[in-house]
This record gives C-alpha cells, sequence and structure tokens, in this order.
C-alpha cells in the first residue's frame, strides 16, 4: 500500500463517553451477567431433582414455585403456563420472549446493546455476544431436552465467561470499563442474594427436612448455584452448614461472587465513575453505596439471621436497585424516550412512516 | 469435478470474463488458471467459510417488514470482476469531472441560478423537484462542496461502454462492503492477491476522515466529528458502525446532541463536548424536527440553525437531492458541457423525460419496451421493466405517468453486463452494476474499486440487495500488463 500523507489531528477521543453509550455498555454487562446466573442456577435445579428422584408431583412443583418466586417472575409465569415441572420451567427461563429475563431474552437485549456501541467494544467481544446469541437463536426447548440440558447451559456459561475474560483482556481501562464492571458486580450481587434467597423459600415451608439429606443436597445446590461449593469447602473444610453457607455468600473477602465482595467492587468502580475522592462521599448513588457496604462490613451472620436472613436480603437488592437508578440519573440525562415502534420505523427512514411527505 | 468443467454461455451479453469468441479475456487468465486447478468441493467449502464469517462478525444488514428485524447476510459470490487499468483510469475521470460539474451545479442552484437563466436547465423542473431545499438560497457552504460523498452507479452495455445509470448524491451506502469484501476474498484466495496487483481499498477510511476535516470550521485546529446515524434500527447501521470504528470518530444518534447558542454538542458522562463535524447518515426531512419533518425523533432541533451560523459542517450539505432527481439527472452532461466546456467522458443512458410532451407520447406508446422510474424512489421499488412485465402491469403504470408526468422518466432498456456467477451447480452469467465512491474535499478521490452488485435471479436486471441482489468483490489492477 502506498504511504499515506500524514492524517491531520482530531480532538482525542479516548476520554470521550457518550452517556448513551455508557448505559449501553453497562446494560449489555449485565445482561450477559444475567444470562449467566440464570443458566446456572436452572442447570444447577434440574440436576437437583435429577438426583432426588424420590421427588414426589409436589415436591416438585414446590421446588420450582420457590425458584419462581426467588426470580420474582411467578405471576408472569403462571400467566403463561399451567403447571411448574421441570420442562416447562426450563422453557420459561431459557427461551420465552414473554419473560424478559429469559436466557434468550438477555442475550438479545446484551446483544442489543453491544450492537448500539459496536463500534465502541473490541471486535472480539461482538463477535462472542453474537455468536452466543446465533447459538441460542438455533435451538429450542425440545433440541436441548433431546441432547441433554447439561451441554447447553456450559456453552451459555463459557460463552459469558469468554465474553469476561476478552473485556479483560481487550478492552481499554476507561470509563466504559468501570461501567461495564460496575454492571457485572451489581447483577452479580443481585443474583448472589437471590440465590440465597431461594433457600430460604424452599426451607420454610417445611421446617421438617431440615438438616436431612435433603437439606444437605438442598444447601449444596445452593453453593453450587453461585459457583461456591468447591470455594466453600476450602474455607469451612467441614460440613455444609446453613448459616456457614449464608455466612460465605454474604461477608466472604476473597470469594468472587459474595454479596460483600461484589459491594466491594461496585463501591470502588461508583467512585470512580462520579470522580469522588474524598473521604465523604458527595453523591447519592456514592452515599448509598457506602451505607450498604459499612452495613455489611460491620454485621455478623447471628445479627442477619436474627433479623431475618430474607428481610437483609431484600434490602441489599433494594439498595443495589436504587444505586444503580442514581447512577443513571447523574449519568445520562434524556428526555422521555418516544415509543419504541415510531422510532424504529423513522430510523428505517422509510417512506411508509405515517405523516411522511409522498 | 474441477470448477470451469461446465458449459458456460456469453448469451447475447457482453462478457465480463469471456470474449464473444469463448477466450478468457486477458484480465481475467490467471484467476481462469487458478479456478481451473480447484475442485468444486473446495470451492463450495471456501464459500461456506466466507458466508459463516460475515454472519459471525455481523455484517449484515437489516430486512424491513419483518417482525423479528431479521439480519441478513448480503450474499457475497467469490467471482471477483476485475477491471483492467487502462478502462479505470477514464472511469475515474469520468467520475471526477462529473462530481465537479455537479458541485459547481449545485453551487449555482442555491445562489445566481445562472444556468437556469441561461434556460440550460428548465427552471420548472428545479423548482418542482422534491429535494430542491429553497430554504438555503444564498447560503454559502464550507468551501463551496455540496457533495462529499457520492457513490456513483455505472453499468456497461452490449458493446462494453461504461455508462452512468444514476448519481446518489445524499446518504449513497454500500461503501463498508466494497472493504468487507475485500477483506474476505483475502482469506479466500491468500495467494492469487500477492501475484494479481490489485489495487487496494482501504485507504477509503482515511480518504472520507480527510474529507470530513477540510470542512471543519477554522475556530480550532483539532476540530471533533462525528457520525450521525438514525440508529441500530436502519439497514445500513452495520456500515454506519464500521465507518465510525474505522476513523476512530464516535457514532452518535440525534439524541446524543444538543444544540445551545447554535453549536452543537454531544451529551456525555462528562458533560456537554462541542461537535465541528457531522457525517449524517439521516436524510435531510430528519435532520432537524424545527426546520423539516416537526415528528422526526432521529433529528437534533436548531442544527440546521447551527449550520446556518457556520458553528458546525455537514457532509452531504442539505439540499444535495435536486441533484440526483432522476428528471435532472437527464440534464447532467448539459451541466458538464455548461460549466466545465467539456464532453462527458461517462455517457448517460439515453433518458426519456415525461413531463415533455413529445417523450410523454412516445413513452405512453412504447412502455412495453422502456424501463420506468420514478424520479425520487430508490432501491429498485417504484419502477417498471417493460419488457418484462404483463400487460397488467404497463397499463397500471401508463395511469401512473398520465397522472404526474413530472414523477416520471424512461429510459432503453440496458442490457447489463454479465460475470461468471457461481449458481448451486456451476457458473452462469448473472448482471452486474458497479457503484464506485468519490470523495471530495482537498482533492478529489476515487477509490480504486467500489462495490459490484449482481442480480442472483436468472435473467433479472434488478442488483437491489432488496430485491435479491448480491456482491462481488472488484478489483481494479496496478497494471494491464
Amino acid at each position: 500500500m502506498p504511504p499515506s500523507p500524514k492524517m491531520p489531528a482530531t480532538r482525542p477521543q479516548a476520554n470521550v463517553m457518550l452517556s448513551r453509550v455508557a448505559h449501553s455498555l453497562y446494560w449489555m454487562s449485565r445482561y450477559i451477567e444475567r444470562a449467566e446466573n440464570i443458566a446456572r442456577l436452572l442447570e444447577v435445579n434440574l440436576q437437583f431433582i435429577l438426583d432426588f428422584r424420590g421427588y414426589d408431583d409436589a415436591h416438585l412443583k414446590e421446588h420450582w414455585g420457590s425458584i419462581l418466586a426467588s426470580s420474582g417472575d411467578g405471576d408472569l409465569f403462571r400467566e403463561h403456563y399451567e403447571s411448574s415441572d421441570s420442562r416447562s420451567v426450563t422453557e420459561f427461563f431459557a427461551f420465552d420472549l414473554r419473560n424478559p429475563n429469559s436466557i434468550l431474552a438477555c442475550v438479545f437485549a446484551a446483544r442489543e446493546n453491544a450492537r448500539m456501541v459496536r463500534d465502541q467494544i473490541s471486535i472480539e467481544m461482538w463477535e462472542t455476544v453474537n455468536e452466543l446469541y446465533l447459538f441460542l437463536k438455533a435451538r429450542s426447548t425440545t433440541d436441548v431436552w433431546a441432547a441433554g440440558p447439561y451441554e447447553f447451559f456450559q456453552d451459555v456459561k463459557r460463552n459469558s465467561h469468554l465474553f469476561q475474560g476478552l473485556t479483560d483482556s481487550t478492552y481499554s481501562r476507561s470509563e466504559g470499563w468501570e461501567f461495564i464492571q460496575f454492571g457485572k458486580y451489581v447483577e452479580r450481587a443481585n443474583k448472589t442474594a437471590r440465590i440465597l434467597d431461594v433457600k430460604y423459600h424452599i426451607l420454610l415451608p417445611t421446617a421438617r427436612d431440615v438438616g436431612g439429606a435433603l437439606d444437605t443436597a438442598q444447601w449444596q445446590a445452593v453453593l453450587r448455584s453461585a459457583s461456591a461449593l468447591e470455594a466453600y469447602r476450602r474455607f469451612y473444610v467441614q460440613e455444609i452448614l446453613p448459616w456457614k453457607v449464608a455466612e460465605f455468600l454474604i461477608f466472604s473477602d476473597s470469594f468472587p461472587r459474595s454479596i460483600h465482595f461484589c459491594v466491594v467492587q461496585i463501591d470502588d468502580f461508583l467512585r470512580r465513575i462520579m470522580g469522588e475522592s474524598g473521604p465523604r462521599p458527595r453523591t447519592a448513588a456514592a452515599r448509598l453505596s457506602r451505607r450498604l457496604l459499612a452495613n455489611i462490613q460491620s454485621l455478623t451472620i447471628d445479627e442477619v439471621l436474627k433479623d431475618g436472613l430474607h428481610e437483609f436480603l431484600g434490602e441489599v437488592g433494594k439498595t443495589l436497585d436504587r444505586i444503580s437508578e442514581e447512577l443513571v440519573q447523574t449519568t445520562m440525562f434524556y428526555p422521555a424516550e418516544s415509543t419504541q415502534e415510531e422510532q424504529q420505523l423513522q430510523q428505517q427512514q422509510s417512506s411508509r412512516v405515517p405523516g411522511s411527505k409522498p | 469435478m474441477s470448477l470451469l468443467s461446465n458449459p458456460y454461455d456469453t448469451g447475447e451479453f457482453f462478457d465480463e470474463m469471456y470474449a464473444p469468441g469463448g477466450d478468457v479475456r486477458p484480465h481475467y487468465r490467471r484467476l481462469a488458471e487458478r479456478l481451473g486447478t480447484l475442485e468444486v468441493a473446495e470451492f463450495e467449502r471456501r464459500r461456506a467459510a466466507v458466508d459463516l464469517a460475515f454472519l459471525r462478525r455481523g455484517v449484515t444488514f437489516t430486512v424491513y417488514n419483518d417482525a423479528e428485524g431479521t439480519e441478513r447476510i448480503f450474499p457475497f459470490d467469490l467471482i471477483p470482476r476485475i477491471i483492467p487499468a487502462k478502462e479505470w483510469s477514464r472511469i475515474e475521470a469520468g467520475l471526477i469531472q462529473r462530481i465537479t460539474a455537479l458541485n459547481l451545479f449545485l453551487r449555482d442552484l442555491y445562489h445566481g441560478q445562472k444556468i437556469l437563466k441561461d434556460k440550460v436547465v428548465p427552471a420548472a423542473q428545479i423548482l418542482t423537484a422534491k429535494h430542491f431545499r429553497r430554504e438555503f438560497m444564498n447560503f454559502s457552504v464550507p468551501r463551496d462542496i455540496y457533495v462529499h460523498i457520492c457513490g456513483t452507479d455505472l453499468i456497461r452495455d452490449r458493446d462494453g461502454s461504461y455508462l452512468v445509470l444514476e448519481d446518489n448524491l445524499r446518504c449513497p451506502s454500500g461503501v463498508s462492503y466494497m472493504i468487507e469484501n475485500r477483506s474476505a476474498m483475502r482469506r479466500a484466495f491468500p495467494n492469487l492477491f500477492q501475484s494479481y496487483g490489485v489495487r487496494p481499498v482501504e485507504g477509503y477510511s482515511d480518504d472520507l476522515l480527510r474529507a470530513l476535516l477540510h470542512i471543519a470550521p477554522s475556530r480550532n485546529d483539532r476540530p471533533s466529528v462525528v457520525l450521525l446515524t438514525p440508529g441500530v434500527y436502519n439497514s445500513a447501521y452495520f456500515e454506519h458502525c464500521f465507518l465510525a470504528r474505522q476513523m476512530g470518530i464516535p457514532i452518535v444518534e440525534g439524541r446524543d446532541l444538543v444544540v445551545q447558542d447554535t453549536s452543537v454538542f454531544m451529551r456525555t458522562t462528562a458533560g456537554l463536548l462541542p461537535v465541528d463535524v457531522i457525517y449524517r447518515r439521516i436524510d435531510d426531512d430528519f435532520l432537524d424536527p424545527a426546520v423539516f419533518r416537526a415528528d422526526s425523533m432521529l433529528g437534533v432541533p436548531g442544527l440546521v440553525a447551527a449550520y446556518r451560523a457556520g458553528k458546525v459542517a455537514l457532509a452531504n450539505s442539505i439540499g444535495t437531492g435536486v441533484a440526483d432527481d432522476k428528471v435532472i439527472y437527464t440534464y447532467v452532461p448539459k451541466v458538464i458541457k455548461y460549466y466545465l466546456d467539456q464532453d462527458p467522458i461517462l455517457p448517460n443512458v439515453n433518458t426519456y423525460l415525461a413531463s415533455e410532451i413529445t417523450d410523454r407520447k412516445f413513452i405512453l406508446e412504447n412502455m412495453a419496451n422502456l424501463v420506468v422510474k420514478s424520479a425520487n424512489e430508490a432501491g429498485g421499488y417504484g419502477m417498471l421493466i417493460g419488457p418484462a412485465s404483463t400487460k397488467e402491469e404497463v397499463a397500471d403504470f401508463r395511469a401512473k405517468v398520465a397522472a404526474n408526468p413530472r414523477n416520471f422518466i424512461a429510459q432503453d432498456p440496458i442490457m447489463l453486463s454479465r460475470s461468471p456467477t457461481w449458481c448451486e451447480t456451476g457458473f452462469e452469467g448473472r448482471h452486474i452494476d458497479l457503484r464506485p465512491y468519490v470523495l471530495c474535499g482537498e482533492k478529489t478521490t476515487v477509490t480504486p474499486g467500489g462495490l459490484t452488485r449482481v442480480a442472483l435471479r436468472k435473467g433479472s436486471l434488478v442488483v437491489n440487495s432488496s430485491q435479491g441482489g448480491g456482491s462481488k468483490d472488484t478489483w481494479v489492477l496496478e497494471d494491464d500488463k
């Protein structure tokens, strides 16, 4: 190629981040993390049910019911499905686009956000999201069921890990990076809280099983849902005790999916995004995250259990939501959005747009 | 079985690869040799690999009127279209001549209108043109350049001469495919390029950025350039991202921009930052709801005022569509003569105007033998190919033309040249056109190559992607040794 004449300089763009781009990076990251967590939750629980073939229909219904309850999608499920069995729940959580939190819906949303910022992320990141989407689109519950769901969930999780690894190794440490990390940890903390809460739902209605083989298996399932079984064993080197599991998943300062670990990261990335440097936070979002962190760091598991695990986890979830909302409020200022459909039509610049000149 | 073992029929058309006697034309010889050594299965393997790569990379366009918003890859044919150096230098000269005249024409139309006063172009045709923007009379655009980016559609008739089919002076698309097709070919046939002496097309984005920087307001020496897209649902969204990434500039939507005191800013996480040059891929109508369509959600209120105040530059300028109106197209040879005192190097296709009485009579009487087009449609819509249409379709169009003559033109059907194209079982001739890309900045440059579109349906003359068209890589050779 002939040498090109020297290009005049444009203003350096490295530190310019459109609010919309920041927003999309944040959601892209959250949705990928969410898809991975749903895949793991489903996988573990399907496996769990296989291990306990003695489960009668009532148990089965109760089991899936509690998972639906913890995800907050129970009403939506009952709207579209008659009974909660393994197959219908898999369909609902994996492929049903009517469920905005299904794996397919999450990956689709992650890809749409990635598409909006395609010029900003690395080609490798884009290709991974795109391939995951194409992979999911080419499959249905029937296929997954026929082939055994294990491989399928593995693929989803592996792609999420690939994406996060590629983000780590191909994306510049910039403001965009901070939004991506913030989104990931908010989602992860939320999901760990919910996974722990599943057990609360399982436990409460039938106290008779506490301490039995089933109970231990269920707590194991909780740990595996958070990829935490090995880490837990290494840390405690003892049997699986309910309060120890809760303690580990809430307070561990080294396990990367514990609520504490995630909130430390959230607080850190939030301070960087907001430009908080002093010891006393200036913005509402940073104050909230600091308070949450201080709370977690000063409580003991006994205190949490005494005041109610479910209440504690609910409060964590709510605070995380408020932190995200505050961040959005502060860094993204948009007029109210017009209807999606009209936007789409105009973006196509089609002459069929209502009101366009003939 | 080797690839070239099937018989190939050039038919009654100009074939890019084979001379009428069946001999391979000299500039295709080395390609033919290479293809001759390739087994069908191996060729199919490479073809599948290329398709998969396009899908994975998301080199796709969005199909409208499809509930799921399906994205498709633009079908790609592995046989390149090859243009010898000598042929190209004539095309290049013709394109530069044409865009130079068209920019002078636009400047005149929006200022003294000398060409109308001299009655070279009838004033009525301009005043009735849909894209003539009266609001911009006597407004001087930066550096007097109206069209910075142009994609001109060329076709070849039966004897192989190049003709201009239409000028695209608003937001021509497809240039990303020119570059992506090249990288696909490099992957499929890595060794062929080394020996062939194919001129690179990858300089396009540097040239584009240079052309955009050329029109930056002079107030600062490090201008900020952005690409304005309608958004992710636009069929050319991939291209917008591609170009922004290649140039290293932000891609913005209307809602990312805001105008304050006639200056344009983008909303960033660090607050508002100024914008100097906008490469806009949004039509005039949607650009500014305060001036054009009030219901536009894609534009930026106040953008036109900022443009008028000279605070921001737009590429292309507003109102360029008047010069690619298919009626005005008819006058371009006269426009070239008028401003440059030269004969056009690339002739037009012979065109009849329904608005002229004698032409109209001819069109209405001979419609079954003509191609009839409406003046402002694109994408292969709103046209009638007489010889390929039923009596009812012809009658229907006759009524449309009679009702609104200004909106229609007719052309002699051109039997577009053909190129060997892989079709299921072997090579068959398919009709092609060529869209080279011209950039006007400090210098006017034509990227050596372009988008060769191919009508994949047997016998079809419509190459548009929305109507079953595909594309090929376009090779312009360094020299003709």
